[in-house]
């Protein structure tokens, strides 16, 4: 039985080790304390600043190009009409979907590494992207519904697939190899039905269901906005809140229960919110190839911090998406080729990438 | 607690096997052709159409043409083609269940499918391929590359099933993802790739079967003499070289016959997962450990699923059908889920 319970921290690493020793604490008058890593918050704010410069360059892309200065200009509210309607009504509320469909899927990513301890189980591998795609397609083959339609059943279909796995991989507990599992096999099932449903429309309804699920910003405006920016402001500081559980869970149920965390109603809060997280973005943008799965991997490179990584895991999802949307742009023209297939393509490269790094460190 | 350990090492038995015992197996193994042949003729008397024996009879044996004899004669290339993929998607399963020692091992699960599917599309989308023939070589190139991958992956000293299986899902999520690019692009290839991409057996002609046919045989050969060798490899890499087993011949042989079996079905029906793994598990639940006897139950019996779920699929959804691929993945993810749910395979 070699391997088993491996420390989270690979012996070959000692800067990883160290790491955990890093930071400072920061007392205030009350008596609450709080470790601050430099490091960790310096990715954060560099991570904030490029998600925002890369929102700017991306507003000013398109068919009619507004230099960065503008774009500046009219959203502080001095622009010419003109600009001011392009920037406000057509290119503002896509960019902000981006952001927020990046930062949920990073946030849900990071969640789900953690709670299955693996690099790999992300969302998009456990089966939830399948899973919401099954939901909209359900809605474009049978119903040739309209878009909002469309969002509907993805998120109903994202929140079955997830307590689908909960229960399935609930046995005294959900363990972490028990959800990878139980979410693969959901994802084949999933799979297959969303093949059956293609197979069964017309060609027509075909093509917007491939369309839809490759993922895309396209035409996203303030409609999508406002219920993501909801659901993120609520959930996200409900997860952050529970970080601290969640970082003594990766040392294994047992040491948490010890150090008084209750493990089960953590998990499944936490759970409960990255699938929330993951549902929406998929039902706002479909499912977006690999941003859940690469964010919170490089994120960890970033901050070189052992733990979930959740703020920076969020903020490089955003940032990712928002520099995969413009690269698209710019390689192929103005909604010529959608997000997710430039995600799918650098997700596919990194993925081998961490295969083999991973392989190397004895994670695989 | 029983995450992630590395799989046990399968005790084989050298039973000097009483010979009551191998000729209750030896009779399991004529029952399971019994149980083939009648799931192959309900494969032929039943479908869309509905058929009487005695149609079906005369479309068999006095061929005349007519449109009964003719619907006859289109479901006996998709009965053979389902014989043929079924033995090798199953045997493919068993060999590298052996194989990696992981018993979830599917050649579907582990992204080898998929990367025949990738190689597929690409072939015929931009490289204007259109025979069987052709593009077989391209999935056997897909099938290798994954399997490749799947290989050094495997080779690494912490694999355990659960990382493997993830591994090959992710591989197979990447794919599907270029798969689906490349739809998006073409709206023809969309037209044609999405029925080859469930899986399904409808497209079966005389023409098909011919151009794969020697690959399957050339793979189920090489597979059924690996199984002295596999039994040595099962009980760990000491063990298997102590008792004069060619570790590193056993190993390329097998990862060869995996690859040209799960290679050629593919391309000739589109991927099928769960079949693999599956059968494997059933016929080791009566057979026991021994390979000599799993890997010819599992050729004769995965035919049985593969045909059971096309007619399966083609009675359901009266008067359409549903794709075999499709009614495999719904029959085997649940499998799949309680085999993970029973606590012996968890903490294999």
């Amino acid at each position: 039985m070699k391997d088993t319970n491996k420390p989270a921290v690979h012996p070959d690493r000692p800067a990883a080790r160290k790491s955990t020793l890093r930071g400072r604490t920061v007392r205030t008058a009350g008596g609450l304390s709080v470790r601050l890593d430099p490091r960790t918050f310096t990715v954060v704010v560099l991570l904030v600043v490029a998600a925002l410069f890369a929102s700017v360059v991306l507003i000013g892309t398109g068919d009619f190009p507004i230099p960065a200065a503008d774009v500046l200009k009219t959203l502080v509210g001095n622009g010419d009409a003109g600009q001011e309607f392009i920037v406000t009504e057509l290119r503002l509320p896509r960019v902000l979907v981006g952001l927020l469909v990046g930062l949920s899927l990073g946030l849900g990513g990071a969640l789900f590494q953690s709670v299955s301890r693996n690099p790999l189980g992300s969302p998009d591998v456990l089966g939830l992207a399948q899973g919401a795609t099954a939901g909209a397609l359900v809605v474009i083959v049978l119903t040739s519904g309209s878009a909002t339609a469309v969002t509907g059943g993805a998120l109903v279909g994202g929140l079955v697939t997830g307590l689908l796995i909960y229960l399935l991989a609930w046995k005294r507990g959900v363990h972490g190899y028990r959800l990878v599992l139980v979410g693969i096999g959901v994802n084949a099932i999933a799979t297959a039905v969303n093949g059956y449903l293609i197979t069964k429309a017309d060609l027509v309804d075909a093509a917007r269901a491939v369309n839809w699920m490759v993922g895309s910003l396209n035409g996203r405006d303030w409609e999508q906005v406002w219920p993501l920016l909801a659901l993120c402001v609520v959930l996200v500081p409900l997860v952050l809140g529970n970080a601290r559980g969640l970082r003594m869970m990766e040392m294994g149920d047992d040491v948490s229960y010890a150090l008084g965390v209750r493990v089960e109603r953590v998990r499944l809060l936490l759970m409960l919110a990255a699938v929330l997280l993951t549902a929406a973005a998929t039902a706002a943008a479909g499912p977006v190839a690999f941003v859940a799965l690469t964010a919170p991997q490089l994120a960890r490179r970033l901050t070189g911090s052992p733990g979930p990584n959740l703020l920076p895991s969020a903020f490089m999802g955003a940032t990712l998406l928002i520099v995969a949307d413009w690269a698209s742009q710019r390689a192929f023209g103005a909604d010529q080729l959608p997000v997710g297939v430039v995600t799918g393509i650098l997700g596919g490269v990194y993925l081998l990438w961490l295969l083999v790094t991973e392989r190397r460190a004895g994670r695989i | 607690m029983i995450v992630d350990s590395p799989p046990e090492h399968r005790t084989v038995t050298p039973t000097a096997a009483s010979p009551k015992r191998h000729a209750i197996r030896a009779a399991g193994l004529l029952v399971s052709l019994g149980i083939l042949v009648l799931v192959a003729l309900a494969s032929i008397a039943i479908g869309a159409k509905e058929l009487s024996l005695e149609q079906v009879w005369h479309g068999l044996f006095h061929d005349t043409g007519t449109y009964g004899d003719v619907v006859v004669g289109e479901r006996l290339s998709r009965t053979v083609l389902g014989l043929l993929a079924g033995a090798a998607l199953g045997l493919s399963g068993a060999v590298l269940q052996a194989l990696t020692r992981n018993p979830l091992a599917d050649p579907g699960l582990l992204g080898i499918n998929a990367g025949a599917s990738a190689a597929v599309v690409t072939a015929i989308t931009f490289f204007g391929v259109t025979s069987v023939s052709g593009y077989v070589w391209f999935a056997f190139l897909g099938a290798a590359a994954v399997g490749a991958l799947v290989w050094f992956l495997g080779g690494s000293r912490s694999a355990t099933p659960v990382r493997l299986a993830l591994a090959g899902t992710a591989i197979s999520a990447a794919l599907y993802g270029y798969l689906q690019a490349v739809m998006i692009m073409d709206n023809a290839a969309l037209g044609k790739m999405r029925f080859w991409t469930v899986g399904s057996l409808a497209s079966a002609t005389d023409e098909t079967i011919k151009q794969v046919l020697p690959f399957l045989l050339v793979g189920t050969v090489v597979a059924l003499f690996l199984a002295r060798p596999l039994n040595a490899v099962a009980m760990g890499d000491d063990t298997a070289r102590a008792l004069g087993a060619n570790l590193n011949r056993t190993r390329a042989l097998s990862m060869a016959a995996a690859t040209v079996l799960c290679g050629a079905a593919t391309a000739a029906c589109g991927p099928i997962v769960f079949v693999g793994l599956m059968i494997p598990h059933v016929v080791r639940s009566f057979t026991g450990p021994d390979l000599r006897w799993i890997l010819p139950y599992a050729t004769i019996l995965s035919p049985v699923l593969l045909l059971g779920a096309d007619v399966l699929g083609r009675i359901v959804a009266r008067p359409s059908e549903i794709q075999v691929g499709i009614v495999t993945a719904v029959l085997g993810g649940p499998v799949f889920i309680f085999l993970v749910r029973r606590r012996r395979t968890a903490q294999l």
